[in-house]
């Protein structure tokens, strides 16, 4: 996959992951567009899981400053 | 009866009191002889004046008193009474001098009616809301699947905070908390609410709103029935949930939100996947993907099975067709051989190098040359002609 991708939201990667799957499943492919195909799904497969095991949840307070602009810090609560 | 008892001692025109004089002393054997009490009674002749003092008279069927209740003390009620409606009074008796009348500073007002004034009020804000379409089912948004960004418009303090940050963290850890933090009740709550949801509206990449506090009572939680706050709620750019108060107790702020949950820490699992759901979720993707290729490679090969039949088919048909031609051709050609013709009595002369000899000028006399018959050669010699 040499064309560069956009970084997708979890969301979207997991919409784009079943669209893989289901064309997979139901298209008529040939095995060379089949196995790219693979390929990316295993790929947004992998970078799904690694999101999903790396993540630690953070915090953070939303405060408004003198002259109303947006400032978050850390919220140590 | 000496002189001291007797509390309005003006026997003689001489002795006159001033109206001022008399209002005054009349005044202080009231407030002197009636301590604040309870009253119940009926309003009527209400009016709201613009200093925010109210005006009415209470009564019931066959007398009156008129009434004041200071706006440092209504403000604390949710609405003010209205005509016809029975209620309780905390007032305290008096006698307004500047008018010589008999009457009550009101201290508390408690309608008598089905949930009183505060569901009066409830119900006056909501019809406000409908009448603007925020309570419409259909305006509810649904939640996004896997949020990353989660506003949180809360006490910075309270339990509600700490049930949220312990379920997220548990559930969905990819998740970012934004806490707006805000008091939740009390004077001046509303408008700090209002502003947080304001800021609120400003975070780039929100994916919803949790709003909520844990419990408390009627009164801790009104400031969710303001109609500022439930604009404000409405307004919110993403999906909100709102977790304010009891099962039994929905506010104004509940009704407007896209989902309502009974606890802060039940908003948070409404608002977040299992993480351990959508890894099992992903384990399906990944078998499903791999099946799919599987399958996909498994038709590919039938495909080339019978691609390669039918080549082979085809190759074997045209073979044989060949093998067809080709045997035709070699009776052809066995019937064009010479050697066919020498059968038939005819000789082929040819002379010592091989050569075909067809004409009488190739035969000078005593050349000597060869005969091919059908069974072998013979030589041969050209005589005199």
């Amino acid at each position: 996959m040499a064309r560069a991708r956009e970084p997708l939201s979890f969301a979207q990667q997991l919409d784009r992951l079943e669209e893989i799957v289901r064309r997979l499943e139901t298209q008529e492919l040939d095995l060379d567009e089949a196995l790219k195909l693979f390929e990316e799904g295993i790929e947004r497969l992998r970078e799904a899981r690694e999101r999903l095991t790396a993540a630690e949840a953070q915090v953070k307070q939303v405060l408004s400053d003198k002259a109303g602009n947006l400032k978050v810090e850390d919220f140590d609560g | 009866m000496g002189q001291s008892l007797d509390l309005f001692a003006a026997a003689s025109p001489e002795g006159a009191w001033t109206v001022t004089q008399v209002t005054r002393r009349a005044r202080a054997v009231v407030e002197a002889g009636l301590l604040p009490l309870w009253v119940r009674g009926e309003i009527s002749g209400f009016k709201a004046w613009q200093s925010g003092h109210w005006y009415f008279a209470l009564r019931d069927r066959s007398a009156q008193i008129r009434c004041v209740m200071f706006q440092k003390d209504n403000r604390r009620l949710p609405a003010p009474p209205q005509d016809g409606m029975q209620v309780f009074l905390f007032a305290r008796p008096t006698v307004w001098e500047d008018k010589g009348e008999f009457r009550l500073t009101v201290l508390d007002l408690l309608s008598t009616e089905a949930g009183g004034l505060w569901q009066l009020a409830f119900e006056k804000t909501k019809a406000a809301l409908a009448k603007d379409g925020l309570l419409d089912p259909a305006r509810k948004r649904p939640l996004p699947p896997y949020p990353l960004r989660i506003g949180i418009v809360t006490s910075p303090d309270g339990a509600a905070l700490q049930d949220i940050i312990a379920v997220t963290g548990r559930r969905w850890p990819m998740a970012e908390l934004l806490v707006l933090p805000t008091r939740v009740q009390g004077e001046g709550a509303e408008q700090e609410i209002c502003a947080a949801l304001a800021l609120l509206c400003r975070v780039e990449g929100l994916d919803l709103a949790i709003i909520g506090r844990g419990g408390g009572s009627r009164e801790d939680l009104w400031t969710f029935n303001h109609e500022r706050v439930a604009r404000a709620v409405a307004a919110l750019p993403v999906p909100v949930i709102s977790a304010v108060g009891h099962e039994t107790d929905v506010t104004l702020c509940d009704l407007v939100a896209d989902v309502r949950a009974a606890t802060p820490s039940a908003a948070a699992e409404a608002a977040t996947p299992d993480r351990a759901d959508v890894l099992v979720e992903l384990a399906h993707l990944g078998a499903r993907l791999a099946r799919g290729l599987a399958g996909r490679s498994g038709r590919v090969a039938e495909r080339l099975d019978r691609t390669f039949d039918r080549l082979t088919g085809t190759l074997e048909r045209r073979l044989e067709r060949h093998r067809h031609e080709l045997s035709g051709l070699a009776g052809r050609l066995d019937a064009l051989s010479p050697l066919k013709i020498l059968e038939r009595g005819y000789a082929l002369a040819r002379d010592e190098q091989g050569r075909v000899l067809k004409r009488v000028v190739q035969f000078p006399s005593g050349l000597r040359f060869r005969l091919r018959v059908t069974d072998g050669e013979v030589a041969a010699r050209a005589g005199e002609s």
